[in-house]
């Protein structure tokens, strides 16, 4: 057994129309690691999220989550390891209220009566969105919904979280809360973003993906002070970090 | 707001009236879902000159809004506004059939006109039965009654995807079209060409989000059943609600009762 939570060993991945989206992407996270996923848009970040839930199969290399092989006959130990919250909050709350949507991930485990009551509400309480319980999504201001997607992921106690652009479209003050909130999480984040300077906030590692290759693999800070490495990755210096040039 | 995007967020406002408490409310969804099927069924059978039998068939609806608590001149718009479709299918009754049924005083009254009144009648007491059902009930319980009822599961779920993702479409389609119109220098017509393309976008950007929806679904466990609602059990209040109202539209069906009431009547003043 490895002390590591996931394993990606040199992952490739081509579209079946024959675009290459991963050519051998390797890295190693710890358990409770914070890291972020940058790269221009089209590098592959999207694909290889895809790869955590098992949406995407890698046609070479070995993906590994929790000791896990991503696999078929692994897969829904896998969905179980991995909360994956998607980039559009309305393509995650399918269901018809807030509540329900919560519950949906427990009630397929098997999870009823006052034991999922509790479970919802406390992961609503967690995100600050118990009052909206009752509400169906589309009554929802967007940072509402990306509240409700978090807490339906955070239900069922996932091991590591996978987030998708998880402050796109947010006003600053829900963006400023939702970083408050990932910042109380103790869970294991792998978060892809064009939010810089959120990744300098809330993760202390980054990987940058450029055409489907990692670039780059370190402390944050580091990564986004290398300005030739930025300008090949289609990335630029956050703003919070201009003034140390 | 476009029109369709308000009779939307109307059809959005019954379920929050779904969410209200009256004691039909709180009847079980398969108790009142049952029911207004029942009411369904004994409605659309009559004979197609049927018109006087029917009538005491809306006690059903106005009860439902009644004791529901229910905004009547809401749900009399909403039958408004699919009205058309109906009297679309009686329409050309008068001029097909034009044999004399009977004579009102000096005028002729032709069985076409008969079977469009009936048809109307029937259309208004099959929806708005429907509608004070949806508006007591809410979706999400109506599928979930559906479901224990045997409905295949595949079936009830569309239902419950459609009325999730309709508001999600709509929006869809209303920032397509405003796209289009900010940028046709006031010409408010679409033209087919236009218009076509719109729907051929707005197909793919579905199928995309249809793909979407179902990822997050497999990454919570789906596994083709979904767990809606729980349902307590069902009560003497239930019972007392389903048996009652069955005798009644079995009175209503095998007796005419406006016809007996009305002879009554005429039988006093005689």
């Amino acid at each position: 057994m490895s002390h590591h939570i996931v394993e990606a060993d040199k992952l490739h991945y081509s579209y079946p129309d024959g675009t290459a989206a991963l050519s051998g992407v390797s890295f190693l996270i710890a358990q409770g690691e914070s890291v972020a996923l940058v790269g221009e848009n089209g590098a592959g970040k999207s694909t290889l999220l895809q790869h955590f839930t098992g949406c995407l199969f890698p046609s070479a290399g070995v993906l590994k989550v929790g000791g896990l092989v991503a696999e078929k006959k692994n897969l829904s130990a896998l969905r179980r390891a991995v909360g994956m919250v998607f980039q559009n909050p309305d393509d995650q709350l399918f269901m018809p209220t807030v509540f329900e949507d919560v519950a949906f991930g427990l009630r397929s485990l098997g999870v009823a009566g006052a034991e999922l009551e509790e479970k919802v509400t406390g992961a609503l309480e967690v995100v600050g969105a118990a009052h909206l319980r009752s509400l169906p999504p589309y009554r929802l201001s967007q940072g509402e919904k990306r509240a409700a997607a978090i807490a339906g992921v955070l239900a069922m106690s996932p091991d590591v979280l996978v987030m998708d652009e998880p402050t796109s479209s947010l006003d600053p003050l829900s963006r400023r809360r939702l970083m408050n909130l990932l910042k109380t999480f103790k869970h294991t984040k792998i978060i892809a973003t064009h939010d810089l300077d959120f990744a300098l906030e809330l993760c202390e590692r980054t990987i940058v993906i450029h055409k489907g290759v990692v670039t780059a693999d370190g402390p944050t800070r580091e990564v986004f002070s290398d300005d030739g490495l930025l300008k090949r990755s289609s990335l630029e210096r956050p703003a919070s970090l201009l003034h140390g040039r | 707001m476009t029109a369709l995007a308000k009779n939307l967020a109307d059809i959005g406002y019954m379920d929050t009236l779904a969410a209200g408490n009256s004691p039909l409310h709180r009847l079980d969804p398969r108790a009142k879902l049952f029911t207004t099927f029942l009411f369904i069924v004994a409605v659309v059978s009559f004979g197609k000159y049927e018109i006087s039998a029917l009538v005491p068939f809306f006690l059903y609806p106005v009860f439902l809004i009644g004791f529901g608590e229910l905004p009547a001149g809401y749900l009399a718009r909403k039958i408004l506004v699919v009205a058309p479709f109906a009297f679309l299918v009686g329409v050309f009754n008068p001029l097909l059939d034009r044999q004399i049924l009977f004579q009102l005083g000096p005028l002729g009254v032709s069985g076409g006109w008969v079977s469009f009144f009936s048809i109307l009648t029937r259309f208004a007491l099959t929806v708005s039965a429907a509608l004070a059902l949806l508006s007591l009930t809410g979706m999400n319980s109506i599928c979930e009654a559906l479901a224990r009822a045997g409905f295949p599961r595949a079936f009830v779920v569309q239902l419950l995807f459609l009325n999730r993702y309709l508001f999600v479409l709509t929006g869809e389609a209303e920032r397509l079209s405003r796209a289009r119109a900010l940028r046709s220098s006031g010409r408010t017509a679409m033209g087919f060409k236009v218009f076509a393309q719109i729907v051929g976008r707005l197909l793919l950007r579905t199928l995309d989000r249809a793909e979407r929806v179902y990822r997050a679904m497999l990454c919570r466990g789906f596994d083709g059943n979904i767990p809606i609602v729980e349902f307590s059990r069902i009560g003497s209040r239930d019972i007392l609600f389903v048996s009652a109202w069955s005798v009644l539209f079995a009175l209503f069906r095998f007796f005419n009762v406006s016809l007996i009431l009305g002879e009554a009547a005429t039988g006093l003043l005689k």
